[in-house]
């Protein structure tokens, strides 16, 4: 492991600091602007999907989100008779602050070694770096909940209380399936686990299953459909800002599209390498140069919009699923899983630990891992398993599971006589 | 230390300053002028009966207690996990790597013990049905 402490002296207290500002200036600015054009991308991609056009008068579609802000400035703020009116003004900012803080410790690019000294591109790359990120992003419920309950809409109450008690159901899987990452990588610093990953080869080969769980649990914890249902437009408005207006509206909107864009960007830190550039170690050796800053920087940039597009993707491809489906997949399946997963890494790794495969490779250079063959291999012989022998009705309750045995044979026998099945009071 | 944690600190003053900014721009520039039809509750049009402050399933309440239960399992696996290797190991690790004939079942089998105390009380609430939602 890099440390870049013995090798390159401190940057005095001031340097520090002026580079942080530089840092955290830079970055705030990409994500707001990048939000700003995630909502366009995601009305294009929307349109391209479906056929159509989308967005195209503005500035041929370009200054659309220029003019959706400009708009909600402008807009009057509307507060509904029986709102709690202090919570109903805190909880935007509450949903707001958690979305754009927790990105601090994600590293996005290779450091610096500039003459002012070594400049780590992360905001702050804390040795608890992972945890911080679960009890940050985890601050975010309490501004949906408080924004449904302090409404004082049975809809937006209803939204509030759905996306809690779905948040707080994922958070557990998410939770669960990034430990295998910390027992290869022996650390909570996500600094560490880039590092590890550069060195064993990327975690999406490592930890497959965790990479799934993940994946699904962050669609929840950001809820994007297939997962939307506190928000779900057909059945609740828009659940929890359906009374919120103007710019309060916007910060809802700005910390869900932020928070999309974590989510992608840990995945990508987490399972994808962060801004390691694939069998080639050039970039993770020094010197470390502005060249290589600037292109790991732009396969972080690459790794973070394929999941963005893969979350607008999945968007237009899965319906939504009904509730008591979406907790039991939380909680029957996904909890379950995560744990046995655990169980099978830790075994696994004790086992490549006691034939000493550990840090072994094969081939020429240091690109192939005995280790990571290994984790490979256990891997796919449990994606099997997972995909064709699990059947998803088992576990998550299809929808005849909710009829009593005797309307459900009833049924049977109605569609294995070609009988049209006909709607009886109480359906 | 400062170095470690000032960075989180300047970032959260600067997002709640833009917060705050982005609440009292908008509201400056145009105050609210609300009339009776404004303030009633959106519900799509139809008039509303009643209010928000009613009763609510009693299951949100029980994810809530299991949530903290499993939450208070993962925060107790992460350290465990990031120390995982030296833990099945019986002498430091030299370079990362463990020398031969020292691993040891110690860091698998405490957790399993801890995994296997949280799976009866998982299997005892699936069993009574707390995970259903019907």
């Amino acid at each position: 492991m890099n440390n870049y402490v013995t090798i390159y002296p401190p940057q005095s207290t001031f340097l520090f600091v002026v580079f942080t500002i530089i840092k955290m200036v830079i970055v705030f600015t990409v994500y707001m602007v990048g939000v700003a054009l995630l909502t366009l991308a995601e009305r294009k991609i929307s349109a391209w999907m479906q056929d159509r056009h989308g967005p195209n008068r503005v500035g041929k579609g370009w200054l659309q989100p220029a003019a959706d802000g400009l708009k909600n400035i402008m807009k009057e703020e509307t507060y509904p008779g029986a709102a709690y009116t202090p919570l109903f003004v805190l909880a935007p900012v509450l949903s707001f602050i958690p979305a754009l803080v927790t990105w601090a410790v994600i590293p996005f690019a290779a450091p610096w070694a500039s003459r002012w000294g070594m400049i780590d591109m992360v905001l702050a790359p804390l040795p608890v770096g992972f945890l911080f990120i679960l009890a940050v992003s985890s601050l975010g419920v309490y501004g949906i909940v408080l924004a449904g309950w302090s409404s004082n809409n049975k809809y937006a109450l209803l939204g509030g209380l759905r996306s809690s008690a779905q948040m707080v159901s994922y958070e557990i899987a998410m939770g669960m399936s990034t430990i295998p990452v910390l027992i290869l990588a022996g650390n909570v610093s996500l600094n560490q686990i880039v590092q590890q990953q550069a060195t064993m080869g990327w975690n999406v080969l490592n930890l497959t299953v965790a990479f799934f769980i993940f994946m699904i649990a962050a669609f929840a914890e950001t809820n994007r459909l297939p997962f939307d249902l506190p928000e779900a437009e057909s059945e609740l408005i828009t659940g929890y800002h359906t009374e919120y207006s103007a710019m309060k509206f916007s910060m809802f909107f700005i910390a869900e599209y932020a928070n999309m864009v974590t989510a992608s960007g840990l995945m990508a830190t987490l399972f994808f390498g962060g801004w390691d550039i694939p069998f080639t170690l050039w970039d993770n050796i020094a010197p470390h140069t502005l060249l290589k800053t600037v292109i790991t920087q732009g396969f972080f940039a690459f790794k973070v919009l394929f999941f963005v597009f893969f979350f607008m993707w999945i968007r237009w491809t899965l319906p939504r699923f009904r509730y008591d489906q979406l907790m039991s997949l939380g909680w029957r399946f996904l909890l379950p899983l995560a744990l046995a997963y655990i169980v099978i890494i830790a075994s696994v790794v004790l086992g490549i630990d006691a034939a000493g495969l550990w840090g072994r490779y094969i081939g020429p250079g240091r690109i192939l891992s005995v280790a990571n063959i290994i984790l490979l291999a256990v891997n796919m012989v449990l994606c099997f398993l997972l995909f064709w022998v699990l059947d998803r009705g088992r576990i998550i309750s299809p929808a005849y599971s909710r009829l009593e045995r005797r309307d459900l044979e009833r049924l049977r026998a109605m569609s294995a006589a070609r009988i049209p099945v006909t709607a009886e009071a109480g359906d | 230390m400062e170095r470690t944690y000032l960075p989180v600190l300047l970032l959260l003053g600067f997002v709640v300053m833009n917060a705050v900014m982005m609440l009292g721009l908008s509201h400056l520039t145009l105050r609210p002028r609300p009339t009776a039809v404004k303030q009633t509750p959106y519900e799509s049009g139809i008039p509303a009966l009643g209010d928000a402050r009613e009763r609510f399933s009693v299951k949100f309440y029980m994810v809530a207690v299991l949530f903290i239960i499993f939450d208070i399992e993962t925060v107790f696996m992460i350290p465990w996990g990031a120390q995982f290797r030296q833990l099945s190991c019986a002498v430091p690790l030299a370079g990362n790597i463990c020398p031969a004939g020292n691993t040891s079942f110690f860091g698998l089998a405490e957790m399993l013990v801890f995994i296997g105390i949280l799976l009866v009380g998982f299997a005892y609430v699936w069993k009574k049905g707390a995970l259903q939602w019907d």
